[in-house]
């Protein structure tokens, strides 16, 4: 790849992470966003030239909700896009709006991703999602207990069920250092076995503990050109490179067939292009798309590429904290804030924040030079992106 | 300056009121199986060779009342392993997206694909109502042919258009239409059939809106070096731009194209253009409804201000070389009008029209609006290769 222009994030806000935000309609969820991430990079709705916008449709039934959005968007007189891939739709977002800025086609576009749950039926409309003659039936929504059962006969059930659950609790330190995190429960350690027997199943081992939250939020992003960038931004977080990797719908279908996962394809491509060689070492900070914590603990292997039980020892020897070698998710990540369509862009905007420095209570307590994130959505679908202090290009 | 973009190939399905035949991932293989025919589509770029890097659905959730609407488009988009995104807004947006795409220096070849069915729901007056916000317009009953009356009345107060010059817009698109293969539904009428058909949101009459339609579209884009050697006949991208109005009507002028004077200025302006007025052979504008082809017009400077129905009166139509192919009402999805309307530019640019193929066509503009009333426009200048 040759890049035309550097790209910098300049620019972040989130309103604040609920299960109900009933003081505010869409709009004025979003403004809230708009707001604080323009505050952010001290700048005004006129530096910004193009506006970019994304949720699943379904969740609200609204149809093309940025019409109405441009009440509080800030679309009013602009160029805008909306692009849509589910729950990968945030990570899109950024990815759109990093190429309508190295493109030259603007130098300052701001990303919003929403959504509000409250407002719909999540479980349900996830099941829409799925074919109605071949895969409807088998849907459940974004539950599903095959990873905790695959961990479960591959590393036994103790240390399986307990490498999960201390995952867990983990999340929900880093989520009490976020005040904008929807779920805070100030888990203490000492009620893992507790949870681990009495948090009610979901399917199989997968219980209402593992699982992320159904929330309502606005995420929004600036990113800007080089040039505007760093007249806005002392330090911007400059995206170096992303990838987006799909795959086919009812994978299913091919039985217990080994799956190579998207998240694994991904990271070895992104890593190859841009000469990752030890992604442990070289990545400072990784803001997962971690939608249960037998999920986040599973595709850490993945996005690590590992083929052991590295992984685990990263969760049991406390790699992960935020104050460990590696740390995941300082912002709690998925498990404790959850508005579909802005989840996957909390994650480049959290990794953003990092290199910024103004991360505030949850900032790792190191320099990130490089930092990573995922989204995830679909049929197991991935988008990865590096981002780096130094401008990259 | 970044680097050019060239549509390479481009391919449509009939479009229908009612494809029950076929699923919509049907119809979207046919469309890829036609540019295959074309040009070289390549998906395995995970092995090393040159290919597709990003495939672009257009699709809208509540049409195909899924969640994830392109979920279901892996494997026709070749994105097994690959990116693929989707659009959900006005189909040219595709062409917005991945002329950035490629001009970012991220991807090299973009393949977009487009598809709709209209027939699904029980009426697509119930799926664009679901665009108005459930508090304060929702509960008027608005959608968007309603919010179309509204603009169609104020065009008219602002320009005295009549019924007989909006017959003869009909008249004429169906005309052009029955040359263009793929309406095969599409049945010339008289004016005065026109002038006593139905009346849906006054002015508007049922022969006055774009059919309920059914298709997929898409074409292939590449970088300049690559698009040079994919086809000897390659339409560059020149200009694009789109804007957003504001959404409650009280807020808006409704006849003033706020909105489509700043997307064509924009496209204009990245495409060099200092005056629109004879700068295109040929304009394929979203009709969705009559009065909005001269209204459209009007927005996009290729006609007088408030003088649409002069315009149609003085074949302006014609002379303007505006849809050939029959329009938006000769019948296209909502969601695809721009996307339609850009492949039918594309295929007169690289004199593979057919029947409906006029002369010396060089530069060309394609236009696709959403929204109610036109709250958002979108415009793509054209150049032949």
């Amino acid at each position: 790849m040759n890049k035309n222009r550097n790209v910098g994030i300049i620019g972040v806000g989130q309103s604040e992470f609920s299960s109900h935000r009933e003081d505010v309609n869409q709009p004025e969820m979003i403004h809230e966003a708009v707001v604080e991430a323009l505050n952010h990079a001290g700048m005004t709705i006129d530096d910004v030239d193009c506006i970019v916008h994304g949720n699943m449709e379904l969740f609200e039934m609204i149809h093309q909700p940025d019409l109405w959005h441009v009440l509080g968007s800030g679309a009013y007189g602009k160029e805008t896009m909306r692009v849509t891939t589910g729950g990968t739709t945030g990570a899109t977002l950024c990815c759109a709006a990093d190429h309508l800025v190295a493109s030259g086609l603007h130098d300052v576009v701001l990303a919003i991703g929403f959504e509000k749950l409250q407002e719909g039926h999540t479980t349900g409309g996830i099941t829409n999602m799925a074919d109605p003659l071949w895969a409807r039936q088998l849907q459940t929504g974004a539950l599903t207990g095959m990873t905790a059962e695959q961990m479960i006969n591959e590393f036994g059930e103790d240390r399986a069920k307990r490498a999960s659950m201390k995952y867990r609790i983990m999340m929900d330190r880093h989520a009490m250092k976020n005040h904008k995190a929807h779920r805070r429960f100030d888990l203490q350690w000492d009620q893992a076995e507790d949870l681990m027997v009495n948090s009610p199943a979901l399917v199989g081992e997968l219980r209402m503990i593992h699982m992320c939250s159904q929330s309502d939020g606005a995420c929004v992003m600036i990113f800007a050109s080089e040039e505007k960038a760093k007249q806005f931004c002392k330090q911007p977080a400059w995206m170096k490179d992303h990838i987006t990797v799909h795959r086919e719908e009812c994978f299913h279908i091919f039985g217990d067939a080994p799956v190579l996962m998207s998240h694994r394809y991904a990271a070895e491509k992104l890593f190859e292009r841009n000469g990752v060689k030890d992604p442990k070492k070289e990545i400072d900070v990784f803001e997962m798309y971690d939608p249960s914590s037998w999920w986040g603990l599973d595709w850490l292997r993945e996005f690590l590429l590992f083929d052991g039980d590295e992984h685990l020892k990263m969760v049991e020897n406390d790699e992960i904290a935020i104050d460990g070698e590696f740390p995941i998710n300082p912002s709690g990540g998925v498990i404790a804030s959850n508005p579909i369509g802005a989840t996957a862009m909390v994650r480049v905007a959290e990794a953003a924040l990092q290199i910024m420095e103004d991360a505030g209570e949850h900032q790792v307590p190191k320099t990130v030079n490089q930092a990573m994130a995922s989204g995830f959505g679909g049929t197991m679908w991935t988008v990865l992106f590096l981002m780096t202090r130094d401008i990259p290009w | 300056m970044a680097r050019r973009v060239g549509i390479c190939a481009v391919a449509q399905t009939t479009v229908e009121h009612d494809k029950w035949y076929e699923r919509f991932q049907g119809m979207a293989l046919e469309v890829l199986e036609k540019l295959r025919e074309q040009v070289a589509v390549e998906f395995s770029r995970h092995t090393g060779k040159a290919g597709i890097d990003m495939s672009i659905n257009v699709s809208d959730d509540v049409f195909d009342a899924r969640t994830i609407s392109d979920n279901g488009m892996t494997d026709v988009l070749g994105a097994h392993f690959g990116c693929e995104e989707k659009v959900a807004q006005e189909g040219i947006q595709a062409i917005y997206y991945g002329l950035a795409a490629i001009q970012s220096g991220h991807c090299d070849q973009v393949l977009i694909i487009g598809h709709c069915k209209e027939s699904q729901p029980k009426s697509r007056n119930m799926v664009s109502h679901m665009a108005f916000d459930p508090f304060f317009t929702r509960p008027v009953g608005l959608d968007f042919c309603a919010a179309a009356g509204l603009q169609a009345q104020a065009y008219a107060e602002k320009t005295g258009i009549t019924d007989e010059q909006l017959a003869k817009v009909v008249v004429r698109a169906r005309e052009n239409a029955a040359k263009n293969p793929y309406t095969p539904e599409i049945e010339p009428v008289s004016a005065e059939t026109v002038m006593q058909s139905e009346m849906l949101a006054d002015p508007i009459r049922e022969l006055h809106a774009y059919p309920v339609s059914d298709g997929a579209v898409g074409m292939v884009l590449a970088a300049e070096d690559i698009a040079k050697k994919m086809t000897d006949r390659p339409v560059w991208i020149t200009g694009v731009g789109n804007c957003m109005d504001s959404f409650f009507f009280g807020d808006r002028d409704l006849a003033s194209n706020f909105a489509l004077r700043k997307a064509a200025e924009w496209a204009y302006k990245r495409a060099g253009i200092n005056d629109p007025r004879g700068a295109f052979d040929l304009v394929e504008i979203s009709d969705q409804y009559a009065y909005q082809h001269p209204m459209w017009m009007e927005g996009l400077g290729l006609c007088e201000e408030g003088k649409g129905g002069d315009w149609i009166d003085n074949e302006g139509p014609d002379k303007g070389r505006v849809n050939p192919s029959g329009g938006m009402l000769a019948g296209n999805p909502l969601i695809l009008g721009g996307l339609f309307r850009a492949a039918e530019a594309a295929l007169q640019l690289r004199e593979d029209a057919g029947n409906h193929q006029i002369d010396d066509v060089k530069k060309a503009l394609a236009h696709g609006v959403m929204g109610p009333a036109g709250q958002f426009h979108s415009v793509v200048t054209l150049e032949r290769g």
